[in-house]
């Protein structure tokens, strides 16, 4: 429940609220940045998200150490699926880019 | 199946056993809790208790929102989404959790309109799609959680969205811990603070524990190195009759938190005086609810909520094991009527609840595993 999945910030955009494009495993996604509001990060930084926010920045080592853990967990395939669905409010949308 | 001989920088694993090793007075008996669910089940995962000594135990902890959920709170949500009106939507993680008659995935195979959403803010956004229907967002979660969904209730209030609303279910981890160290039968050394919830509440928090109840803890990370690093910094500050707060997860956690995160919260929520437990009964200023100024998406203020009180099926041990009294294996549904597949308590529902994790990594491994390798 608490656990975070990294991702890479591809684009920012800061329109009536901030939000970031970030790569996962070669998914993207649209996550909210309002947590980070007070230390935004740029393009190419690494965060981690919880139900599609960001929640802290960390390095693309520590990035890369918590997707293996991830895995390690057997917990990949619920993360991917998480991230996936980000932004996927109908079954129908499921798979859409 | 995985184990930390598997894992990275083995022998950077073997050294900190090691020095466990040394550290851990034979004479003695250790107790050393877990809060966070997410230890619990990296810990099962790894076979981390096979690699320390036996005079360390360790006492799966209160840090999962999903088993710590009163049944009647699943009961109140699901008796909102009668109304045909009304679209239920909650995380995947709440869809196998056990209402009195069923889950809210059973209650979706009778029709019931129940989404799973994977964020908040798609719940909203399913409101702004649907302004015909009402939707209702079961919130569940510790202090990692709360925040997000402080925000998109602003986001609401903001853009005048009103068919959405939360049902309010965030508790807090300091006071279950704070109750924990009241009750009478648990006798705890030390514990391993929550990695992902102290992003948000930062370090400050535990000093009181460390202080007044002369406990040392340690917030650490998820990976096995980090939980051990963890415990060699208790064993180290029980040696030297120290307790203060460290932080093993300082490339995650800072010290002070996220103050964005606490901002959001603190205008939204508000304490509730007490909050139902499973297991543990009611706590008194463990749960956050939402405040009059955001009543207009508050379920509980729209809703007539029936306020249903449902004790746990007699049989199933789960408030005892919740507490660390009984191991879950000594649960007398345990494996026979209580599976992951077929839950009957909130522990074997989620990944990790202590019976599930005990379930998949100890019982399950029992059938098909002996030998469980040290790294050497």
């Amino acid at each position: 429940m608490c656990l975070a999945i990294p991702g890479k910030v591809v684009e920012l955009f800061h329109d009536e609220r901030p939000t970031a494009l970030v790569d996962v495993v070669g998914v993207k996604r649209r996550i909210d940045l309002g947590l980070l509001q007070d230390d935004l990060p740029e393009p190419g930084d690494w965060v981690l998200i919880h139900v599609g926010f960001a929640m802290s920045r960390i390095s693309e080592g520590d990035a890369l150490d918590q997707l293996e853990m991830l895995t390690m967990l057997g917990e990949q395939d619920a993360a991917m699926a998480e991230v996936r669905g980000l932004g996927m409010t109908e079954p129908d949308e499921r798979g859409s880019p | 199946m995985k184990y930390v001989d598997e894992f990275r920088e083995p022998a950077l694993i073997t050294r900190t056993v090691e020095e466990i090793k040394r550290l851990a007075d034979t004479q003695r008996q250790y107790r050393i809790m877990e809060v966070c669910g997410g230890h619990t089940h990296a810990i099962y995962r790894f076979g981390l208790k096979d690699v320390l000594p036996s005079n360390i135990e360790l006492i799966h902890g209160p840090g999962c929102p999903v088993c710590v959920l009163p049944m009647g709170r699943i009961d109140d949500g699901l008796s909102m989404a009668e109304d045909p009106s009304v679209i239920f939507a909650a995380f995947g993680d709440m869809m196998r959790v056990p209402g009195t008659h069923g889950s809210p995935l059973e209650h979706k195979a009778r029709g019931m309109d129940i989404r799973i959403v994977y964020s908040p803010t798609d719940a909203l956004k399913l409101a702004a799609k649907n302004p015909d229907r009402h939707v209702m967002f079961f919130a569940i979660g510790f202090e990692t959680t709360a925040p997000s969904t402080a925000l998109t209730l602003m986001r609401a209030k903001a853009e005048g969205i009103r068919n959405f609303s939360v049902f309010c279910n965030h508790v807090t981890i300091i006071p279950a811990i704070r109750a924990i160290l009241d009750s009478p039968d648990m006798r705890i050394d030390a514990f391993i603070g929550p990695g992902h919830v102290s992003t948000v509440i930062g370090c400050r928090p535990y000093e009181w524990i460390a202080r007044s109840e002369r406990k040392p803890i340690a917030v650490s990370g998820f990976e096995p190195l980090d939980i051990l690093q963890g415990i060699v910094m208790l064993l180290r500050q029980l040696r030297d009759g120290e307790s203060k707060v460290e932080n093993q997860y300082k490339r995650v956690v800072p010290w002070e938190g996220n103050r964005a995160a606490l901002r959001v919260m603190a205008e939204v929520f508000q304490l509730r005086p007490y909050f139902e437990w499973r297991g543990m009964g009611f706590i008194s200023q463990s749960a956050l609810r939402i405040n009059d100024q955001f009543a207009a998406w508050d379920a509980e203020h729209r809703f007539h909520i029936p306020g249903v009180r449902v004790t746990d099926p007699k049989a199933a041990q789960c408030g005892e094991v919740l507490k660390g009294v009984l191991k879950p294996a000594q649960c007398k549904l345990f494996a026979t009527e209580c599976t992951p597949e077929r839950p009957v308590g909130a522990l074997m529902v989620s990944s990790e609840g202590s019976c599930a994790a005990y379930f998949n990594y100890e019982h399950r491994k029992a059938s098909t595993l002996t030998n469980i390798s040290v790294p050497a």
